[in-house]
């Protein structure tokens, strides 16, 4: 068996307090990098957020976080992904509303 | 602000380029904005509407949404919302002109109407196959002459039981306890009619066949869908002050799409109908005539997604979406949980330093 690969890591170079740090997030890609880069840039005190996948054959993002006022970045991340699960079941809720409410157009696909 | 005409709003089509391409709802970037996130006027703002529905399509806008969430619905939907597929192929005989693994490659596309909730993953390749991974199907199936064949006919229908193989041949074999779950939907293809191989008289196929549970980025084979795509609203705004000519108005008309563009019969006015311009195609057709110049501009709405979801496989097409969310969240909730593990690791961390 091979070796358990952390879920999330905190890459060389990170300061101390980790108010600028990149973070490794194994087994992820552009769907999660993306929509995590932009909840992070949504948050004031995120000075700079950016994600990249670095090797399209190797299964990891880098999301690299920097904070105003020496706040924590991995609070930041942490805050960021509970405020993406709000808005999924947002957006789930809307669309169950709609399916169930909004008169749309039935049709029959032949194929 | 929610308004089409909001120029913030705007994707601009120009003649060979695009611009104003990137949002700039962030906080910072206007000068006594807030723009940071808020649930409750999220939830304000956006909006869900399904358009058309049919058994295997659906047609929903997803508007006041940032592209890379829109995005990433489409992208896990493609990507990441399993399904059911042929994955061991065990051949016993095939004399077929189609080879083992081209036949073996084109079972695994067939797609199956499992439901994949009921069964489990084989995350290890040294997983042991069980009833409750892995469904076992066997595909016999022999050609021969038909004694009954009309004199004359030259259909192989006609002259031959069993000219082709369909993935309506696949039987399903229930094994310990799949009789009772799959009880009401007993495991098929979903399409009964696709040809895996053609057979002549003495010719004969006989398979045994796994399929097991996966995504979409692990083999294409196990997407759901066929396609999952999504379109920007397009927006065309006429100059009021530069109106087009009435001997034009049809010239202009033919610039766009069918239906996206009104002239009146008697004035030859040329207004925009706001329904038929969803399905413009944007062709910049219209820039190309130097006398409609400065009398248009073509746009595009930078957050409102016209969704096209067809399904092929299990989902019904109005549950793909919502299997896509759960997914998002499945993934959100894995990761939150590894931060939060090491937040309290670096935390610990912290109180050792300071206590040695």
């Amino acid at each position: 068996m091979a070796e358990e690969v952390p879920k999330i890591k905190i890459m060389k170079g990170a300061t101390a307090d980790l108010s600028a740090a990149t973070f490794q997030i194994h087994d992820e890609s552009h769907t999660i990098g993306n929509a995590l880069r932009w909840m992070l840039m949504k948050n004031p005190k995120v000075e700079f957020c950016g994600y990249s996948v670095p090797h399209p054959s190797e299964n990891t993002i880098q999301v690299r976080i920097q904070m105003y006022d020496k706040l924590s970045s991995l609070a930041a991340l942490i805050q960021a992904l509970s405020d993406l699960d709000d808005l999924c079941v947002a957006v789930g809720d809307a669309y169950d509303t709609s399916l169930k409410t909004d008169s749309y157009e039935r049709w029959v696909e032949q194929s | 602000m929610l308004s089409l005409d909001d120029p913030r709003r705007h994707v601009h089509v120009r003649a060979e380029r695009v611009s104003a391409v990137s949002s700039t709802d962030y906080p910072g970037h206007y000068p006594d904005e807030d723009h940071s996130w808020n649930l409750a006027q999220f939830k304000d703002r956006m909006s869900v509407k399904v358009q058309r529905l049919s058994q295997k399509s659906i047609d929903f806008d997803l508007v006041c949404v940032d592209a890379s969430i829109a995005n990433a619905f489409r992208r896990i939907i493609i990507a990441e919302v399993p399904t059911v597929c042929f994955e061991f192929v065990y051949v016993f005989n095939n004399t077929s002109v189609v080879v083992d693994e081209i036949l073996a490659q084109r079972i695994g596309l067939v797609p199956l109407n499992v439901d994949p909730d009921v069964m489990l993953r084989r995350t290890d390749p040294s997983d042991q196959p069980t009833d409750r991974n892995t469904l076992v199907f066997k595909l016999k199936v022999a050609c021969e002459h038909n004694p009954a064949a009309p004199k004359g006919a030259t259909a192989p229908s006609q002259l031959y039981i069993n000219h082709e193989v369909l993935s309506g041949h696949l039987q399903w074999e229930p094994v310990g306890e799949q009789e009772s779950v799959f009880e009401n939907n007993p495991p098929r293809p979903t399409n009964p009619n696709i040809v895996l191989t053609k057979l002549r008289p003495g010719q004969a196929v006989e398979m045994d066949l796994h399929a097991v549970k996966s995504v979409g980025k692990d083999h294409a084979k196990y997407s759901p869908v066929a396609t999952a795509s999504y379109r920007l609203l397009p927006h065309i705004i006429l100059n009021p002050e530069k109106p087009i000519p009435p001997h034009l108005a049809e010239k202009f008309q033919k610039c766009f799409s069918p239906g996206v563009i009104r002239v009146d019969p008697v004035t030859k006015a040329v207004s925009i109908d706001p329904v038929g311009v969803r399905n413009d195609s944007v062709s910049r057709e219209v820039l190309r005539h130097p006398e409609f110049e400065g009398r248009v501009e073509l746009k595009r709405i930078r957050d409102f997604f016209l969704f096209n979801i067809e399904s092929e496989g299990p989902y019904a097409p109005e549950q793909l979406l919502p299997e896509a969310i759960k997914v998002m969240r499945e993934k959100l909730d894995t990761i939150r949980k590894a931060a939060e593990a090491l937040l309290a690791d670096t935390q610990a961390m912290d109180v050792d330093m300071t206590m040695s």
